[in-house]
């Protein structure tokens, strides 16, 4: 399991919609050590973007004190039919997409 | 004297206990004994009674409790599964009155305590020395949209024991083989934190026997339980795939519900399983916010050295009712709370100061028949709540089977002894 979206498969044109994303990522702060005292290297998210049809809508910086699984939601106005993209980029080279789409009536 | 650090918070605590030592005499004086009202005849509540008569039987004990007929949770998941009749779970309180317990079979309607009386349904007014609430849970049905009283009778919670678990078996009993039993689990605080988990093993125990193609679908908010490693070890060795958990990290967190469709909503999707146990979230039960014992959070702050409210004088709140911290809202729980709770009051009333308690608590999950394990802890005051200190201990997660054989015995004997010591 990567992501999970939730997004309306349907609204009507200018109704105010809910989006939810949860993603799996162990976000590790970077601030504990092992056992044997090394220190456990930073693992996190870094940002995530919604895109609607191509267009930024919603933008985030994630640090050290989210937690595990990042759940964002977030609220947008439906316009017109089409494409949410969602991306997670972190740590390490992280990338992560997903996408749903809308028609909107 | 308790052995507690003095922290500004409970050196103040220490006056206003002084104080009221000063003024307990003159009503000691007037009264000669003193009048208990326990209200709520459970684990927790019946156990406190009849402590507190054994312990000095010159005391007035009143037990407060509308049901003629307790039915206790623990080991209602067999009933549910068909491994057990409802009466085996069903206890009376004639033992309690005839060792002297005064039990009036009424509803509580108001508490003031200010006056130090108790009203019950039929209009009498019982004044009190002090009062002790077993009020257990009532369901917080603000907090699952869709869900309430009229919506249980088709999706049942079946978590207080009685109507609703036998309403739960029927309903496993009618659906087809094939069939989706799902099981809603709400986060901490709840009542019985594992036992959410053993019901998902012994309907999967049902289903395997009676409906093989069925399936246990768990809808958890929340990512890890008591005593996981044990219950999904036990899960894939006994059913195999036939119980799917999807945790708060998988979108398992239940948003709200339809009982006409019976749907069950999640953060990430529908779902419309045969059978449908909603455990909804919970709060004290009613009698505490009744007394203004429930803060903003729906449970009970204490002093855990006498189990006085923190928001209500003369009050003690013991069981599933009460912020506890470490302590799970367990019927053993309950059990020592009630039994520390009474020595606590028998001090007070003599002017002494209550000893600072440490209770024990086992808690024994069934999985089949013939395979238990079980979870024991040691809790000691710590400031507000209940901390775990030392003793305490898990079943091993690789253990011969034997080992599962004999703790599902004592699981048995544990339910014997608890019952005979609370009602028998």
């Amino acid at each position: 399991m990567a992501a999970l979206i939730n997004v309306p498969s349907k609204a009507r044109r200018g109704e105010v919609i809910e989006i939810r994303t949860l993603t799996s990522h162990i976000m590790e702060t970077g601030f504990r050590h092992t056992a044997d005292g090394a220190l456990v290297p930073r693992d996190i998210i870094t940002s995530f973007t919604c895109r609607y049809n191509g267009t930024e809508i919603f933008r985030a910086d994630l640090f050290p004190a989210i937690a595990a699984n990042p759940y964002l939601s977030f609220f947008t106005v439906a316009k017109e039919s089409g494409k949410f993209e969602f991306e997670w980029t972190g740590d390490n080279g992280y990338s992560s997409t997903a996408s749903a789409s809308i028609t909107v009536e | 004297m308790t052995t507690r650090p003095v922290t500004r918070r409970n050196a103040v605590l220490g006056l206003t206990a002084a104080a009221a030592m000063l003024a307990r005499p003159s009503i000691l004086h007037a009264q000669s004994t003193g009048r208990i009202v326990v209200v709520g005849g459970s684990f927790g509540g019946a156990a406190c009674a009849r402590a507190l008569k054994r312990a000095q039987a010159d005391l007035q004990i009143i037990l407060i409790e509308p049901n003629a007929v307790f039915t206790s949770c623990p080991f209602s998941n067999e009933v549910i599964a068909g491994l057990r009749e409802i009466e085996a779970q069903q206890f009376g309180y004639d033992k309690l009155a005839a060792e002297g317990v005064t039990v009036i079979g009424e509803a509580v309607t108001a508490i003031d305590p200010q006056r130090r009386s108790v009203m019950t349904t039929d209009g009498v007014a019982l004044p009190y020395d002090r009062l002790v609430l077993s009020p257990g849970i009532d369901f917080h049905f603000e907090a699952l949209p869709g869900y309430d009283e009229v919506a249980s009778e088709k999706m049942p919670h079946a978590w207080k024991a009685g109507a609703q678990t036998l309403l739960l078996r029927r309903q496993l009993e009618a659906m087809d083989d094939g069939g989706t039993v799902a099981i809603a689990i709400p986060a901490n605080p709840s009542r019985c934190p594992p036992a959410p988990y053993e019901r998902a093993s012994l309907i999967a125990h049902y289903l395997k026997a009676k409906k093989p193609r069925s399936k246990v679908l768990v809808l958890d908010a929340k990512d890890s339980f008591s005593q996981q490693r044990l219950f999904e070890k036990a899960w894939k060795e006994l059913y195999g795939d036939m119980i799917e958990r999807i945790a708060l990290s998988q979108g398992g967190r239940v948003t709200s519900v339809d009982a006409s469709t019976r749907t069950i909503v999640t953060e990430f999707g529908n779902y419309t399983p045969d059978v449908a146990n909603v455990i909804p979230p919970q709060r004290a039960g009613r009698i505490a916010e009744i007394a203004g014992a429930a803060d903003a959070t729906g449970w009970c702050p204490i002093d855990p050295v006498s189990f006085e409210s923190k928001l209500a004088p003369n009050i003690h709140v013991i069981g599933d009712a009460c912020l506890g911290g470490g302590i799970p809202k367990s019927a053993a729980a309950a059990s020592a709370q009630g039994k520390a709770c009474a020595a606590a009051i028998v001090n007070l009333l003599a002017g002494r100061a209550p000893e600072t308690p440490r209770l024990s608590g086992v808690c024994y999950n069934t999985v089949a028949p013939g395979y238990g394990f079980s979870l024991a802890g040691n809790y000691q005051p710590k400031g507000d709540i209940f901390a775990e200190v030392e003793g305490g201990a898990t079943s091993p997660v690789d253990a011969p089977r034997e080992l599962r054989v004999r703790e599902a015995a004592e699981a048995e004997r544990w339910f014997q002894t608890i019952t005979a010591d609370t009602f028998g």
